[in-house]
């Protein structure tokens, strides 16, 4: 595989993050250094409470970082308007939709917001666009159907192609796979290497499917209660940075299977 | 390519729809006016009665446009209200608007018992209701602004508003305790709404005022798409979400507040005309939403006040009342029918 190592999109230098109230600093995690490149399909995880969320609420700039850097596409994230933000970072998110009374086309073509006028007109090239990322998510067959008919797979399906639509470099998803079953939790996740491939675009998603994670993943993030580890997954395997995810009491990782098993 | 649809078809209907209210509107009250003269009226020919001409001049014209403006202001504003708080319940009223102009009016109404000689020199003319009314949506609008700059969730928001709502109802109720009986008499005949007593001097204000929330409300409709999605993923598309809320308070204020102060606190309109355009519509896209909410509050507007008129009557009915009685069953058929209040 020869990947671009030269092309970073996303990248932290000695992050910490956590949250400010007016007296204290709630310190979640720090020293996070991660360099994400153009093409990769990149997996965090870590137990519950643990700050993905936080994490990624700091890297899409929703939540205020308290040290360190972040940089996309060698741009300090502070130095970017909302506008040109808009137009190299996507969101998949887990907030339920305002509405849904919007068919599918319509509400993957909002994605093309940043890109149109003041009415949002879609112009010629922004309908390639959408009809394209339709095709390319698998959900053709369903842009005339309202969202409220739609099954929580598909839905997730739609806010991918909308947020693939927004033709960002990189796209970051919160646990896209809650709510689904087994089938449709694989399928999502190889639809995100599929696009990573095919776009070229990094894609940055939370998830508790750790077997799944391993499996796909260019690169995973794993936060566990000390560091921040970020490399291949089968590396990770190796130094067994997985054995220390979860407290040891209950599961243990098994190395060969690739897979978390209840301990006996 | 036709992804979206355009609703040219029902577009053409409503319009048509529209001016046959209008002129329908003109024609019909207390003196029936054939559609032939009301025509020749408007354009400013000779009618077989002079007096009729006069009617249509200084009375039903500047009615008709008076019941456009309200229907499809308090519609557009009701729209603004539910696609940014997300919420189907949501009207003019929730910001507090409408009961901080009602606040207003009781103040200089009755407040003048209350008060003492401080407000009695104070004559109660129309104006000085108008102004009443615009100063007390304005204040109670500014109170809103400044605390939801404070506040993040638009739902905080959305209850401050009806807290204050509350707050302003019970000063009322307070006031009305210590006032006359004509006073209390005058305070309910103004809650009652009416559209019929604008000249054309004040009809004109009333436009320019309200020209000017239409024309902000134009430029809010692509940010009140994104906000359909919530205002995370609004955020992600660019859109600043405070500063587009601020606009879309203070549109609707301007609309609401000012029609309010020169019709009174029309009912149910501005709650109820978003949603039976969305049934008519089948859809939440503001580009099309929009102008549909505008015309068919006209309509609506203007077939309540033709009621009110009780036609070949000399009586009038209060137009508030008309526009609970026509349109909540309205509402409580499309809900049982289509079983659910999409927004």
């Amino acid at each position: 595989m020869t990947k671009n190592k030269s092309h970073i999109v996303l990248k932290t230098q000695d992050l910490t993050i956590g949250y400010t109230s007016k007296k204290a600093k709630t310190v979640i995690a720090s020293n996070i250094n991660i360099e994400l490149h153009k093409g990769e399909l990149v997996g965090l995880i870590g137990a519950n409470g643990i700050g993905k969320s936080t994490l990624l609420r700091t890297l899409t700039n929703v939540q205020h970082k308290l040290n360190g850097n972040i940089s996309i596409n060698n741009l300090p994230l502070e130095n970017y308007s909302n506008i040109n933000l808009a137009k190299v970072l996507s969101l998949v998110l887990t907030e339920p939709l305002g509405s849904k009374n919007l068919t599918v086309f319509e509400l993957v073509a909002l994605g093309r917001q940043p890109y149109t006028n003041w009415v949002g007109n879609l112009a010629v090239e922004d309908f390639e666009i959408i009809n394209q990322c339709l095709l390319q998510t698998n959900i053709d067959d369903l842009k005339h159907k309202k969202c409220y008919e739609l099954s929580d797979g598909q839905l997730q399906k739609v806010m991918i192609a909308r947020a693939l639509v927004q033709d960002t470099d990189l796209i970051i998803l919160d646990e896209p796979t809650t709510h689904l079953d087994m089938y449709h939790k694989a399928y999502i996740l190889k639809l995100l290497q599929k696009l990573a491939k095919e776009t070229n675009k990094t894609i940055l998603f939370s998830s508790h499917e750790i077997d799944l994670a391993i499996q796909l993943c260019d690169t995973l993030i794993v936060m566990t209660k000390d560091t921040v580890i970020t490399d291949q997954p089968c590396n990770l395997i190796e130094k067994g940075t997985f054995n220390n995810l979860f407290p040891k009491d209950l599961i243990i990782f098994d190395d060969k299977t690739g897979s978390f098993r209840v301990k006996k | 390519m036709q992804h979206t649809k355009t609703y040219k078809r029902t577009f053409a209907v409503l319009i048509l729809m529209l001016l046959l209210c209008f002129f329908g509107n003109i024609s019909l009250g207390s003196v029936s006016i054939p559609f032939q003269d009301v025509f020749n009226g408007l354009i400013g020919n000779a009618t077989e009665n002079e007096s009729w001409r006069h009617i249509i001049h200084e009375y039903r014209l500047p009615k008709a446009l008076t019941a456009i403006i309200v229907g499809s202001g308090l519609g557009i504003s009701g729209l603004l209200m539910q696609t940014l708080f997300r919420n189907p319940l949501a009207g003019p009223f929730v910001l507090g608007i409408t009961s901080g102009s009602s606040l207003g009016v009781a103040l200089v109404i009755m407040g003048a018992s209350v008060f003492g000689s401080t407000l009695a020199g104070i004559l109660v003319s129309k104006w000085s209701i108008v102004i009443a009314a615009s100063l007390g949506s304005f204040i109670v609008l500014l109170m809103v602004l400044i605390l939801s700059n404070k506040v993040r969730d638009t739902m905080a928001i959305l209850i401050i508003g009806l807290m204050f709502g509350s707050i302003t109802a019970s000063t009322v109720s307070v006031l009305s305790y210590f006032s006359s009986a004509e006073e209390l008499q005058q305070y309910i005949f103004w809650g009652f709404g009416s559209i019929g007593n604008l000249t054309w001097h004040e009809l004109f204000i009333l436009f320019v005022i309200y020209a000017i929330g239409i024309l902000l409300s134009l430029v809010s409709i692509k940010t009140l798409n994104t906000l359909l999605l919530g205002e995370n993923y609004a955020k992600s598309l660019g859109v600043n979400v405070k500063t587009s809320r601020l606009l879309i308070i203070i549109t609707t204020s301007l609309l609401a507040g000012t029609i309010t102060a020169f019709a009174g606190p029309i009912m149910f309109i501005g709650l109820a005309i978003p949603h039976m355009t969305r049934q008519l519509f089948n859809t939440s896209n503001h580009k099309i939403l929009l102008p549909a909410v505008f015309i068919f509050g006209a309509i609506i507007m203007l077939i309540c006040d033709s009621i009110a008129q009780l036609p070949s009557s000399d009586l009038t009915l209060p137009i508030n009342a008309i526009t609970s009685l026509v349109g909540a069953p309205v509402i409580i058929w499309l809900l049982v029918r289509k079983r659910k209040m999409m927004f």
